[in-house]
């Protein structure tokens, strides 16, 4: 199995975001997803700085696929989405079916995993528009995922998220600049003020969500490390790892050696928990609810 | 020129809900089958293959239309379930159905190139390109827009398609794009896209306790109220949460969307209808809404420059808003 890095998908500013993705050039990762996939107002780095970086990660082995924005409004997004798909060069992330629009029958693509490939009709259709790697529904589970993989003609690489708090929902809102009495168009980009999200708990403490700007993730950690064998017996090719603020390096390391089999999956899970911002869970795998924790 | 008349589009969860919306002036009723196929899959809603043939008889019988949503993912080990509510459409003689998935469209352009398609709103296409896409590989012929655009941008998208626009005009608000929130099965395991469920009843527990009357969806407190508070379904996005030691709607709070101020704006951009929300209420809700909006709408067609929303209207819609509370939702840009 490969292993990617999504995008990030927080405001990180440029020093930081330059530093990180320096250091990703020597991990042992295959594949990294770049591009702002949340706000079109996070603008520190642009298309030609994303550019750039992925200059220096295809120089240093990596494969680079550009991501696009998942919720496409204005006319602005729009511009933004026929630049990235006309790069005329990197891979691109379909994250909308407009990016699909403007990528089928030209280039091969990535189907991401917004596009709800929920079954093999589905994904055989976009397989045929170009899709060459699909990324399946967070929500998706094993049983439904091998359902789906037996009853396919098309054979685009099948990648799962496996690290990282979960993308679950995506709005017109902006609940980071709401949580600071601000109206989206005057957000003054607090995002900035919260690298890893702004936690929301219940009443009674129980983390619960992760505000990010107008992506909710979850407040768990989605975590597959301890899963590996089940993820390849179930016919995926490419493990997904969502980036953190701290710490994203040694996780990778900590996969990469899961998956060279130097750390048991008990190991595994022994040496990441220290290195994640909250909880482990990984209930969509095993078809419960997400926050679910099945330790197998 | 005078655009055309906006269509009102009513829910029908039921064949006595289906009855009154088209006895109180819905130009087009929308209802699912008993199953997971539609996105109000609840215990004692929605149609039989029977009680629908009743209903698209009497519908037709009085000049309405009726549309089917099967607007939920296909699931790989139920697909038939899926292509032979299709196959259902099209017997018995279903004006449009609702589809979200690319698969099932395919499907159905192939097996009956008759059945006239429109883009669910749980197809999340918020841009011209989404859904251009859809017309060029499908030919919908029309979409319901996510309630996340607000009016400059819907009017910004109408310029570039051919295809008609429904909008949401009453009724539940999401506050999310709708087909891209999994909210539901972190929370529960069942979500909108899977079971055509969001907040679960059979997740809800409802406990009085020392500190309140607590609602919890699978275990997990949504919502906690004082003993002068009007309790509210525990939708899980309309719940009070803690953020930085700061309790309020930390997402949205339970109220309704109402745009009937913006009528002779969505006249005026050519919207071709209005959706009202709600199949899971009962004949009641239906038959208020259709009443009040029919009126409106009638009013503003016959001269957009002098309606105004008459306070009886908002009075009886107020009534049967979530939270007794209403809002403009993104239409109006501030409220993002």
């Amino acid at each position: 199995m490969k292993l990617a890095l999504g995008p990030v998908l927080y405001y990180w500013n440029s020093e930081e975001m330059h530093a990180f993705y320096a250091q990703i050039a020597s991990a042992p990762v295959d594949i990294v997803y770049l591009g702002e996939t949340v706000c079109q107002r996070r603008h520190l780095l642009r298309l030609q700085d994303y550019l750039d970086i992925a200059q220096q990660l295809v120089a240093a082995g990596k494969e680079v696929v550009l991501s696009t924005q998942t919720l496409i409004e204005s006319e602005n997004d729009i511009r933004t989405l026929h630049k990235i798909t006309e790069n005329g060069h990197f891979r691109v992330e379909a994250n909308d079916m407009g990016a699909v629009r403007l990528l089928a029958s030209k280039v091969p693509f990535v189907a991401g995993s917004t596009l709800n490939i929920y079954n093999p009709q589905t994904l055989d259709l976009l397989a045929g528009l170009g899709a060459t790697r699909w990324v399946m529904p967070v929500e998706m589970s094993r049983t439904a995922l091998i359902s789906l993989l037996q009853n396919r003609q098309s054979k685009p690489e099948t990648e799962a998220f496996a690290y990282g708090r979960l993308p679950l929902a995506f709005s017109a809102r902006c609940f980071t600049a709401r949580h600071h009495n601000l109206q989206k168009d005057d957000c003054q980009f607090k995002c900035m003020d919260h690298a890893d999200g702004l936690l929301l708990n219940t009443r009674e403490g129980q983390p619960f969500l992760t505000l990010n700007g107008i992506q909710t993730q979850s407040a768990l950690v989605h975590n597959l490390i301890g899963e590996l064998a089940s993820l390849r017996s179930a016919g995926v090719e490419v493990l997904r790892i969502s980036p953190q603020s701290q710490h994203t390096l040694e996780i990778l390391q900590l996969f990469r050696a899961a998956l060279e089999q130097q750390l048991t999956p008990e190991q595994a899970l022994t040496k990441i928990e220290p290195l994640m911002p909250s909880a482990s869970c990984n209930g969509y795998w095993h078809d419960k609810p997400g926050l679910d924790f099945i330790r197998t | 020129m005078q655009p055309d008349k906006i269509e009102l589009v009513c829910p029908a969860g039921s064949l006595p809900s289906l009855k009154v919306a088209v006895d109180n002036g819905a130009d087009a009723v929308y209802m699912g089958f008993r199953d997971d196929t539609n996105a109000r899959n609840f215990t004692g809603l929605n149609f039989s293959y029977e009680n629908a043939k009743e209903g698209v008889r009497y519908a037709h019988a009085r000049g309405k239309k009726v549309l089917l949503a099967l607007n939920t993912y296909p699931q790989t080990d139920g697909w038939q379930r899926w292509t032979k509510a299709i196959d259902h459409a099209a017997e018995l003689g279903i004006n449009a159905v609702i589809l979200a998935d690319p698969g099932l469209m395919q499907y159905a352009v192939k097996t009956h190139p008759e059945l006239r398609l429109h883009l669910s709103v749980q197809g999340s296409a918020t841009n011209y390109e989404a859904i251009n896409f859809y017309q060029e590989m499908f030919g919908i012929q029309r979409a319901v827009v996510p309630r996340v655009l607000a009016l400059a941008q819907v009017e910004q998208l109408m310029a570039n398609t051919r295809v008609e626009i429904e909008l949401f005009g009453f009724g539940g608000l999401c506050v999310m794009v709708e087909g891209r929130c999994a909210l539901s099965s972190y929370a529960t395991g069942d979500s909108p896209n899977t079971r055509g469920v969001c907040s679960p009843p059979k997740a809800v527990r409802w406990q009085e306790t020392a500190n309140g009357l607590e609602s919890r969806l699978n275990g997990i407190l949504i919502d906690r109220y004082a003993p002068q508070e009007n309790a509210g379904y525990p939708t899980l996005c309309k719940g009070r949460f803690d953020v930085e030691g700061e309790t309020y709607y930390a997402i949205e709070e339970p109220t309704s969307l109402n745009t009937l101020e913006l009528l002779p704006e969505l006249l005026r951009m050519g919207i071709k209808a209005i959706k009202i929300e709600g199949r899971q209420r009962g004949p009641a809700y239906v038959e208020q809404v259709a009443r009040v909006w029919r009126q409106a709408i009638d009013s503003c067609w016959r001269d957009a420059a002098a309606y105004t929303v008459k306070p009886a209207w908002m009075a009886e819609l107020g009534k049967i808003s979530e939270g007794q509370q209403q809002t403009l939702g993104a239409y109006y840009r501030p409220w993002k």
